[in-house]
């Protein structure tokens, strides 16, 4: 498929956290996640595989590519295109002592499996007063561009956030990738891992051995003084792009990329805004009961008294994804929206 | 050849259709006191689908249910105080409370959970039985029971395609009671009978009298060997027919949700009467043995309603326990 190789390229900006140090072993994000499964399959018999042409020749962007070949048909599956029975039928395998890896590419094909993971997966510990788990991971990936529209590039964590009971979560960097994929797995919770296409060519080092990050925790990307930048995902790479351009006008922002979504590091938000004074949230997805409307409220609520300016937000407008490439550009907010923004709020236009 | 069901079988069955009978009759009774504050489903006179099919099943076999799992959940062994005080909201419920009627659990019974979203549990019967073949567990099986209801979702016939295709060891059992709440299956689905459904992803369907339990027990008994000897999974419809409304103690005869004859029927059919009176015919339970089985039932159903009432209520912080 071109669009895959060129708007990659067009989103071209490798190392953005800095190369690594020394002779440290760099992974990009496909292989990173390709790591991480390969891993898991290896180290525990619990864990299989399973979406959609996941053992194809493309192997979902790269990201299973070889999987079947070394761990057998049985534990990197393909499945009949029958999203809720058979997240139906990991969440029962997960019900009975399985750790299953549902794999979507797209976040799209989610809302037909939403039964089982709104009223399944998410509610099974609490129904069953944790006597019963649902250990499964599901990963699905946001499209973007080469006219994807309204059906293949959904970006919707705040949907899935809203429910208690199921984990979501959105590495932006091939370490966390890596890292969140393997504790998700490990863990005890359902869980889902929204991937953006756009980070898959990204770069940085990543340890050879398993490691876990856990949910629930931000990470200050870029540390600084004037404003605050949230973001999720690939907005992470606008909004450091933003923070080099706004350094240029002597401004320093802080950029916190949020990882996980649900559970929300509030803490995280709350102490930078107290700090800086300024808030930004910049999500991929749409603004109304979005995740920058709960990155604004949790400001609002914990540390209005330190705001010097209202709270902004930069997210999808609120229309559906167009195809058309003029469209396309007007759709998606980028580091000069950022930039325009802070600049506003600082009042240094 | 049919074979023979030994005495104990035959003994077993009864005891079972009798404890879920007057499990779901104390439940009636008791309801109006609205000690048990949640929605009950009962599935009085719907005793020998689950009996039956549960006297194939070992403990680490597997079963899903449905909001209308009490029967289902008795007939697989679970005790009946935990069952009991789940529906007064105690902490010595099966779920602390958290469940309710509709969230029947013992893990250690082979119940993992029952769920009140139609259609649901099928697909997670399916998970178990890909979980067993996963983990070389040969032999051990997975039951789906679920309603006519369930038939008119989509998952019903996703997991009919999977298992099929994986060859698992899965048998969906579809008590077939002719109401999906209150709409009849005439307005729901076209006139083929459900079984017909299962040729189409190459699987065989059964039906049976769900009313006579040694005609549930020889068909869910075939079809769990299938499952057994990895032959793979059956479908196997039930015809038969709920007591009460949909939800809740009472009749809805009365107002006019489904026909007074159908109901008087259906009652006239009841599935415990006509057990008693083969048993007694064929002269292979003494009225004897049904009275000391009979007197042994109520002792068990006290003695969980007074456990459940005199469990005690969770703390209010146990509300934040468990979401994980």
């Amino acid at each position: 498929m071109p669009w895959t190789k060129i708007q990659a390229d067009e989103a071209g900006r490798p190392g953005i956290f800095g190369a690594s140090a020394g002779t440290a072993r760099e992974l990009s994000y496909r292989d990173a996640i390709k790591e991480a499964l390969a891993q898991a399959l290896e180290r525990d018999k619990r864990v299989f595989l399973i979406g959609e042409g996941i053992d194809d020749p493309g192997g979902v962007f790269g990201t299973t590519v070889g999987l079947k070949e070394k761990f057998g048909r049985d534990r990197v599956m393909d499945m009949p295109i029958a999203e809720n029975g058979l997240t139906g039928v990991v969440n029962g395998a997960a019900m009975t002592g399985m750790h299953p890896v549902m794999i979507h590419m797209r976040v799209d094909f989610l809302p037909m499996a939403m039964d089982q993971m709104v009223n399944h997966a998410a509610k099974w510990s609490y129904m069953t007063a944790g006597r019963v788990k649902v250990p499964v991971t599901f990963r699905a990936i946001v499209g973007r561009g080469w006219g994807s529209a309204a059906q293949h590039s959904q970006s919707l964590q705040s949907l899935f956030a809203h429910i208690p009971g199921i984990q979501v979560l959105m590495p932006a960097s091939p370490y966390d990738a890596k890292g969140m994929l393997l504790s998700s797995i490990a863990g005890d919770r359902p869980t889902l891992i929204i991937e953006h296409r756009w980070l898959y060519d990204q770069t940085e080092a990543v340890p050879e051995d398993p490691y876990f990050v856990p949910s629930g925790k931000a990470l200050v990307r870029r540390p600084g003084k004037d404003i605050t930048i949230v973001a999720t995902s690939y907005m992470v790479y606008e909004a450091m792009r933003a923070a080099a351009e706004l350094e240029k006008a002597d401004i320093s922002a802080e950029v916190i990329d949020l990882r996980s979504i649900q559970p929300l590091d509030g803490n995280a938000i709350i102490d930078s805004v107290k700090k800086t004074g300024r808030l930004i949230a910049a999500d991929m997805g749409w603004k109304l009961c979005g995740v920058s409307a709960e990155v604004a409220a949790i400001a609002a609520e914990h540390a209005h008294d330190k705001l010097k300016a209202p709270v902004r937000r930069i997210t999808l407008p609120a229309t559906p994804t167009p195809a058309s490439n003029v469209l396309e550009k007007a759709y998606y907010p980028t580091f000069e929206d950022i930039v325009r923004t802070a600049k506003e709020m600082i009042g240094n236009v | 050849m049919r074979k023979e069901i030994s005495k104990d079988i035959l003994q077993k069955l009864f005891t079972t259709m009798l404890t879920i009978r007057t499990v779901e009759e104390r439940v009636a009774e008791l309801y109006s006191e609205q000690e048990m504050k949640c929605p009950v489903h009962l599935c009085t006179g719907q005793e020998a689908i689950a009996a039956g099919v549960c006297s194939h099943l070992a403990k680490d076999d597997t079963i899903f249910s449905t909001h209308r799992s009490h029967g289902h959940c008795i007939a697989k062994g679970m005790d009946l105080k935990p069952l009991v005080a789940e529906l007064y909201g105690r902490t010595t419920g099966c779920a602390r409370g958290k469940g309710g009627s509709m969230h029947l659990v013992a893990p250690e019974l082979g119940i993992p959970g029952t769920t009140a979203i139609v259609g649901g549990c099928i697909p997670l019967a399916v998970g178990a039985a890909l979980s067993s073949v996963l983990q070389g567990k040969r032999g051990q099986v997975s039951v789906a029971f679920f309603g006519d209801g369930a038939v008119d979702e989509g998952t019903f016939y996703e997991s009919m395609n999977f298992a099929s295709l994986k060859g698992l060891p899965v048998v969906f059992v579809c008590e077939n009671n002719n109401y999906a709440t209150n709409s009849p299956q005439s307005a729901r689905q076209p006139a083929v009978p459900i079984v017909d459904r299962a040729p189409a992803y190459g699987i065989p369907g059964v039906a049976a009298d769900g009313n006579d339990v040694l005609a549930v027990h020889r068909a869910a008994g075939e079809a769990i060997e299938r499952a057994r000897n990895g032959a793979g999974p059956t479908l196997l419809e039930f015809r038969t027919y709920r007591w009460k409304g949909h939800v809740g103690p009472t009749s809805d005869i009365e107002s006019g949700c489904r026909p007074a004859d159908e109901h008087e029927e259906w009652l006239r059919r009841c599935p415990l009467d006509r057990f008693k009176a083969y048993l007694r015919e064929k002269d292979l339970l003494s009225q004897h043995d049904m009275n000391h089985v009979t007197v042994e039932v109520e002792r068990l159903v006290n003695d969980a309603i007074e456990f459940g009432k005199k469990g005690p209520f969770p703390d209010a912080a146990e509300l934040y326990d468990h979401v994980w």
